[in-house]
């Protein structure tokens, strides 16, 4: 056994030579993802930038429709050649992946990058064993033999804390329940032992009871194997706590990065703000109506000239409508945010008192961070849900 | 609803229930459990009908009968027993020959023998040229609807114009022009027959098969396992195969099954237009052909029905079969 696994490192070393353990793993640079529709160009993803550095783990949040699977799967080179443009750079271990073809990303796919997908429903084979599932890809990228497959599939099963999984081994993906299913789909992932992980909203097709689970499992898997991880998720309650960094993405753009403590306590895009509070907090009495963004998110074929979030936002003014907000670099090093009138500044401050005075804040989101006029959370007057 | 204990109510519901099944009321709280405990267990079971397992009977007897034809008691399918010209099936009188209980054809020949080895080459036919259709229908099938682009629309093009011909005309035709040259080659008259046959029905079987594959290919292909797999470096040809294939087999085999019964019938018309395999070598199809005069004038209509019979039989079993996969195979797809 031992002959096999000193050949598997030196096929590792072999294909990526010059693997350079300092600078970050991942750069991603003015990546854009758009798509041919018979309506028009989708600008799914437009103009994202990020770094990632080695053992870390970046948050990518925002609502449906932003952007952030689709940016996952841009990176990760997924995406079919049809009808999709591709632009922008990422450098994967300082060497340029975008251009790379489907052959050569084939090397990378699984053995550097891997990914769990959002429905373990869908994302295993109906008509393979689990075991088979897993052992597939470790036969693909190492070196080994059968049987020592079979021995490090049941490791990882039982690492990803499935019980008796000698038997779950031999069990087809219907057997299973969508937790379990999850924790194969992070062992086929984990299998050749990635240096980046996907995890493309793992938690949202799960029960809440397991959510937190599948979470922590994947936490201490990264951890275990210094593994960096981007984490995709509609919930800022999921990142909060586990990301090390938390990109907010909006209609394509990332609208507001930074640390994930400074975001929670210094968040300066309001769209970031609105997520946040559209959170349902245990302190709030019962029936207290939760807060939703109004509105909906821009079209991508046809954005709006200005910050694409000026539709929905409270602080809202005329430049907001007719110029587009850079990503600027906010007080805190790493925080960044596209706003005219930020969150928590005098600018912002003016901006919501204006238009409230003038009765044109979104009446479905009341800010909380602003000057003291803030309404208490309205509450529902009978007992309908 | 006036209120009324609980208690009564179920007693009503189990004397109810009793009445129904025709059992005591004593035993009232156990049937319902027993029914629904058979219920249960009986999952499978209850999808392989009385119907389906009739036509495995027939089917399975068939195949015996075929594989062990030389072992029959009965003369050679060739062979002139004097005497027998017309004999009817289950023929009792004092001038019948005993030990030829379908009757003997138009020249002595031993109707059962006939249709045993009748049996051999309509049904080498129809299974090899679903065995070709399924092997190219199924390859071009599975591709178009993986890779998508401009090969699909060259295979889909491709299968289109085989449909657009009238697939008994393209047959026949295909049949025609390849018998002699196929029996240049193979000599044996028996045999090229077989082998044109099972070619020209095969092409013929092509475009549905490869319709239903790519059309099951477009939907499987596009799970979010096939990415997953991709995700961990598959190449195409094993997603292809491994993957999507054996997600997409149950829907080819129905579909193969009902093509079977179709081509064991084409095989059959083919004979009465002259295009199939030549007499004196049996087929199903030109037996019907040689009885046909005598079903006119009525003096032997024994030959076209035992031939006939033998066919529908067939086909239905077939028929029957490939509705309980494709029914089992819908039940799987819904659980998912």
């Amino acid at each position: 056994m031992s002959p096999r696994r000193q050949r598997k490192s030196v096929t590792a070393d072999e294909r990526f030579p010059s693997a350079p353990l300092d600078g970050p793993l991942l750069e991603v640079a003015d990546v854009k993802t758009h798509f041919k529709t018979a309506r028009g160009l989708v600008r799914a993803v437009d103009g994202v930038s990020f770094s990632l550095e080695r053992g870390r783990t970046l948050g990518i949040v925002g609502e449906s429709g932003s952007g952030k699977t689709v940016l996952s799967r841009s990176i990760m080179g997924l995406l079919p050649k049809r009808n999709v443009i591709r632009e922008g750079s990422v450098r994967f271990e300082d060497r340029e992946i975008s251009d790379l073809s489907p052959h050569e990303m084939r090397q990378i796919w699984g053995s550097q990058m891997g990914m769990v997908f959002q429905d373990p429903m869908t994302s295993l084979n109906p008509v393979m064993r689990v075991g088979k599932q897993i052992t597939e890809s470790l036969l693909h990228h190492l070196d080994i033999s059968k049987s020592y497959a079979d021995e490090l599939a049941l490791a990882l099963l039982s690492s990803v804390g499935i019980p008796e999984p000698q038997r779950r081994l031999r069990e087809y993906p219907h057997q299973l329940s969508g937790g379990m299913r999850q924790r194969v789909m992070i062992a086929i992932a984990l299998a050749c032992g990635p240096k980046l992980l996907f995890a493309d909203e793992p938690t949202t097709a799960l029960d809440v009871t397991v959510q937190a689970q599948i979470l922590d499992l994947l936490q201490t898997q990264q951890r275990e194997r210094f593994m960096a991880m981007i984490l995709v998720t509609h919930d800022l309650g999921v990142v909060a706590g586990r990301a090390d960094e938390i990109a907010v993405m909006y209609a394509g753009k990332v609208v507001e990065k930074a640390p994930a403590s400074v975001l929670f306590t210094d968040m300066k895009m309001p769209y970031t703000e609105a997520l946040l509070q559209s959170i349902p907090k245990i302190s709030d009495k019962s029936h207290t109506r939760l807060r939703v963004i109004g509105g909906r998110p821009p079209s991508l074929i046809d954005p709006p000239a200005g910050c694409r979030f000026a539709a929905r936002c409270p602080y809202v003014q005329d430049k907001c409508l007719d110029e587009e907000p850079p990503l600027l670099p906010g007080s805190t090093p790493g925080h960044e945010f596209r706003c005219w009138f930020p969150v928590g500044t005098p600018e912002g401050r003016a901006a919501l008192e204006r238009n409230r005075a003038a009765g044109i804040a979104p009446p479905a989101y009341e800010p909380v961070i602003g000057d003291g006029a803030t309404a208490p959370a309205s509450t529902t007057s009978g007992g309908t849900v | 609803m006036p209120e009324q204990p609980a208690d009564t109510l179920r007693e009503q519901a189990i004397a109810a229930d009793a009445a129904a099944t025709g059992l005591p009321v004593d035993a009232g709280l156990e049937v319902p459990i027993a029914a629904a405990e058979a219920g249960t267990e009986g999952v499978f079971k209850k999808r392989l009908g009385i119907g389906a397992w009739v036509a495995i009977a027939w089917l399975g007897l068939l195949l015996l009968l075929m594989v062990f034809a030389p072992l029959l008691p009965t003369p050679g399918p060739r062979e002139r027993v004097s005497g027998l010209a017309f004999q009817q099936p289950l023929c009792s009188a004092s001038d019948c020959i005993s030990g030829h209980p379908l009757g003997g054809d138009t020249i002595g020949r031993d109707m059962t023998a006939r249709l045993v080895y009748g049996a051999r080459n309509s049904l080498f036919i129809g299974v090899g040229a679903v065995v070709v259709g399924f092997l190219i229908g199924g390859f071009l099938g599975l591709v178009a609807g993986y890779y998508r682009g401009r090969l699909e629309s060259y295979i889909v093009g491709f299968l289109d114009v085989l449909l657009s011909v009238p697939a008994l005309i393209l047959a026949l035709s295909l049949a025609i022009f390849l018998q002699e040259r196929v029996q240049e080659i193979v000599g044996s008259n028996e045999m090229a027959g077989r082998l044109t046959l099972t070619f020209a029905l095969g092409i013929v079987a092509i475009p549905s098969i490869g319709r239903i594959t790519r059309a099951n290919t477009l939907v499987w292909a596009q799970r979010e396992f096939v990415t997953a797999a991709r995700a961990q470096g598959a190449k195409d040809s094993r997603i292809m195969f491994r993957e999507v294939l054996p997600n997409v087999v149950p829907a080819m085999a129905a579909i193969a099954l009902l093509a079977l019964a179709v081509l064991i019938i084409a095989e059959a018309a083919l004979s009465i237009l002259g295009a199939g395999i030549t007499p004196p070598a049996p087929t199903w199809g030109n037996i019907i052909v040689e009885g046909f005069d005598y079903l006119t004038n009525g003096r032997a209509p024994h030959i076209v029905f035992e031939a006939s019979g033998a066919i529908f039989l067939t086909v239905l079993a077939i028929n029957y079969l490939g509705d309980a996969i494709r029914e089992r195979f819908d039940v799987r797809e819904a659980r998912l």
